[in-house]
């Protein structure tokens, strides 16, 4: 059990946006996620960037974790920052993973996307980062 | 297998066993995991094998093949899929695949033409033109044609929720070309049951859906007779996640289902089940996917002559499409990508594939670059014209284990389908998300014997290179989106709009009418309604659908 100090367990919006529907890799990783205990929310399929962040702000989560392998990554990570930050819910973590080539990968870092994870990484890398980056910072607060 | 010789082919067996030694520590299994013998034997074939279960090519039921003489008589269709951008670079692109000697062309359409979404809708923002090309109107497809005479190509098209509207562009486009309907060759996916089970592109519920399935059907038979209306469609099930047997299983209970809504529409299963075509995944493991391409052949002549009572021969035969495994590229140390495709490849055409798409190495990044894909094409030239595979028919015929893996993967479908009865069908299997259950399961068990190392994929999870290679990618320039949008206003702006309103109005109509939407379709398409006004139109009567929802 992934429980911080506080005694609330992390909870992680694992989410699919836009048109595309591949989820083999969001459901393996929510699965992976919830075996190690955390709290796992996923949206289904082609949700608009306003549905994810509503249902993030809704369901009170750490972190959102977007899937995407439609190539609109560099228009919808945008997108959900930006609203994060309308809503005032800045605070939301938001990592993500799919086809995301390595230099998108670096600007969307710099944007404030927190991590993004790349094909051929395994669930254990994926559940650590979580566990190091929310464990660390609901223990904090 | 032959009874005298039974006794002492035990025997020797057990003196090979006893001698046999100790295996390395893993676990022999393929990568759905089916535990694999360490020896196959003329003990392993069923009593009555040869003639009832392996036979001759192009002769029931046609585990060696469809046709008697196979590659030697026509080798596979070479057909690479393409399409990205605009109508206009994914023009160019079909142009330099014909010059480069491909022999059909295959069209990749973007998401939103996928989801029927106009690349102006809100829905659409950021993927128009990223994964395929972007289609709104008949004046792309004008495009996208263009210089392409219609009855000289064959052309698949990728394309599933509004696929009656594509293949009544492709229509209208041969009718500008002067070409008419019954000269047209090529195939629509058009299997819109896998998008519920895998895929998961769809616009409404999986009852009216089929209906609309098999209105291009019906239309097909009576109109454009070379066409075949749909592509039935493991691969998207396999890429998902799913296992080989489950591959086979679901697809051909797809199979079953259109088979069954077309004979309950009142069609003679002789007037379309010759038109009926599948499309499979090559994955990894060589032998497994081989013993499933002879599987599904003898699966699904036996069901279409005695389970459907079909007695034109051409009805039994299965005539498949198959694409190297997406899923299995990595994206390290990407030039290894080469290797696997081409081992993908040479399972299919051993396999007896009618036409054959390989994977560029680059895919795990974006979409192929022009030299990726050149050396992807090159892999089925080597394969056909190098390797000398093709001088026989179905080289693996009568190979213990080939014949003992293709039993096996038979009665793997045929338990699938007794629990799929029981469930009621396919379609309450998806109102149940029990395909879509399985499927997942069966991708998490994969990703943890890779997480614990008892699978390896070389370059990810052993063998890893400290360098990361850096390959060239394929842009998508992000102004593709407004010059689209820009060229679909054009296109509504120069339309008869009161015309497209009154031919929308009748196809709401026609459909409320259960009458068949091909032709309606074709006639809203003729004034320039584009993809998403006309699925509006029906969607209008059929409603939407969202899946179960479960991790």
């Amino acid at each position: 059990m992934v429980e911080p100090v506080s005694g609330r367990r992390i909870r992680i919006l694992m989410a699919k946006a836009g048109l595309d529907g591949h989820d083999r890799g969001v459901k393996v990783v929510a699965r992976a996620l919830r075996d190690a205990g955390v709290e796992v929310i996923y949206t289904g399929l082609h949700q608009t960037p306003e549905q994810v962040v509503s249902a993030a702000v809704q369901e009170d989560v750490d972190g959102i974790g977007l899937s995407l392998l439609s190539g609109a990554h560099m228009t919808l990570f945008p997108r959900i920052l930006e609203l994060l930050k309308e809503r005032g819910a800045a605070d939301i973590v938001v990592f993500g993973g799919g086809t995301i080539p390595q230099e998108d990968a670096e600007i969307l870092k710099q944007a404030g996307v927190a991590q993004i994870f790349t094909p051929g990484t395994s669930t254990d890398t994926i559940v650590g980062w979580v566990k190091e980056r929310f464990g660390g910072r609901t223990a904090a607060a | 297998m032959i009874s005298e010789d039974e006794a002492a082919i035990r025997d020797r067996y057990r003196e090979w066993l006893e001698h046999y030694g100790r295996d390395r520590d893993e676990k022999f299994s393929t990568v759905s995991d089916q535990v694999i013998e360490p020896l196959y034997s003329p003990l392993d074939l069923r009593e009555d094998d040869f003639l009832h279960g392996i036979g001759f090519p192009g002769q029931f039921p046609f585990t060696r093949g469809i046709y008697n003489n196979m590659h030697r008589g026509r080798l596979w269709t070479m057909r690479q899929f393409a399409g990205f951008g605009s109508a206009r670079e994914t023009n160019r692109r079909f142009h330099y695949l014909l010059q480069q000697g491909g022999t059909g062309l295959s069209v990749a359409f973007d998401n939103p033409t996928l989801m029927a979404v106009d690349s102006d809708d809100p829905r659409a923002l950021g993927e128009v033109g990223r994964t395929g090309v972007a289609i709104d109107s008949l004046a792309d497809m004008e495009t996208l044609f263009e210089g392409i005479p219609l009855d000289r190509v064959s052309t698949s098209m990728t394309i599933n929720a509004p696929a009656n509207v594509l293949f009544a562009m492709y229509i209208a486009v041969g009718e500008k070309q002067g070409v008419p309907p019954e000269k047209l060759s090529g195939t629509n996916q058009n299997d819109i049951l896998k998008e519920y089970i895998a895929q998961k592109e769809w616009v409404s519920p999986p009852g009216p859906s089929v209906d609309l399935v098999v209105d291009s059907i019906e239309y097909a038979s009576r109109h454009v007779p070379r066409w075949n209306p749909v592509s039935i469609s493991g691969y998207h099930i396999r890429e998902a996640g799913s296992t080989a047997i489950q591959e086979l299983a679901f697809t051909l209970a797809d199979g079953m289902t259109y088979v069954d809504a077309c004979l309950n529409r009142g069609m003679h299963v002789d007037s379309f089940a010759p038109r009926l075509s599948f499309f499979w995944n090559s994955h990894i493991d060589f032998f497994e996917e081989v013993a499933k391409f002879r599987a599904a052949r003898r699966i699904w002549a036996r069901l279409m002559r005695d389970k459907y009572g079909a007695a034109n021969p051409r009805s039994w035969l299965m005539r498949f499409h198959t694409q190297t495994a997406g899923v299995s590229l990595t994206l390290q140390q990407p030039e290894n990508n080469i290797v696997r495709t081409a081992l993908e490849a040479l399972a299919a055409v051993l396999g007896g594939t009618q036409s054959l798409h390989t994977n560029s190495m680059d895919e795990v990044y974006a979409l192929p670059t022009e030299k990726a894909v050149q050396i992807a094409l090159r892999t089925q030239q080597v394969i056909a014209h190098e390797t000398g595979v093709i001088n026989t028919v179905d080289p693996l015929g009568g190979s213990y284990f080939v014949e003992s893996l293709t039993d096996r993967m038979e009665d793997g479908a045929n338990r699938y389908f007794g629990q799929i009865q029981e469930l009621g069908g396919v379609i309450p299997g998806i109102e149940q998300g029990f395909f879509q259950k399985e499927i997942a399961d069966a991708a998490f068990h994969y990703q943890q014997q890779l997480d614990n190392k008892e699978k390896v994929i070389v370059g990810v999870n052993d063998f890893v290179a400290q360098e990361t290679d850096e390959i060239p990618i394929l842009k998508i320039d992000p102004e593709i989106e407004r010059s689209q949008v820009a060229r679909l206003r054009e296109v509504r702006a120069a339309r008869d709009n009161d015309l497209v309103e009154r031919r929308l109005h009748c196809l709401s109509e026609a459909v409320s009418r259960h009458e068949n939407s091909m032709p309606y379709i074709l006639e809203a398409v003729r004034a320039y309604a584009t993809v998403g006004e006309v699925t509006e139109a029906m969607k209008s009567v059929h409603g939407t659908w969202r899946e179960p929802v479960f991790v």
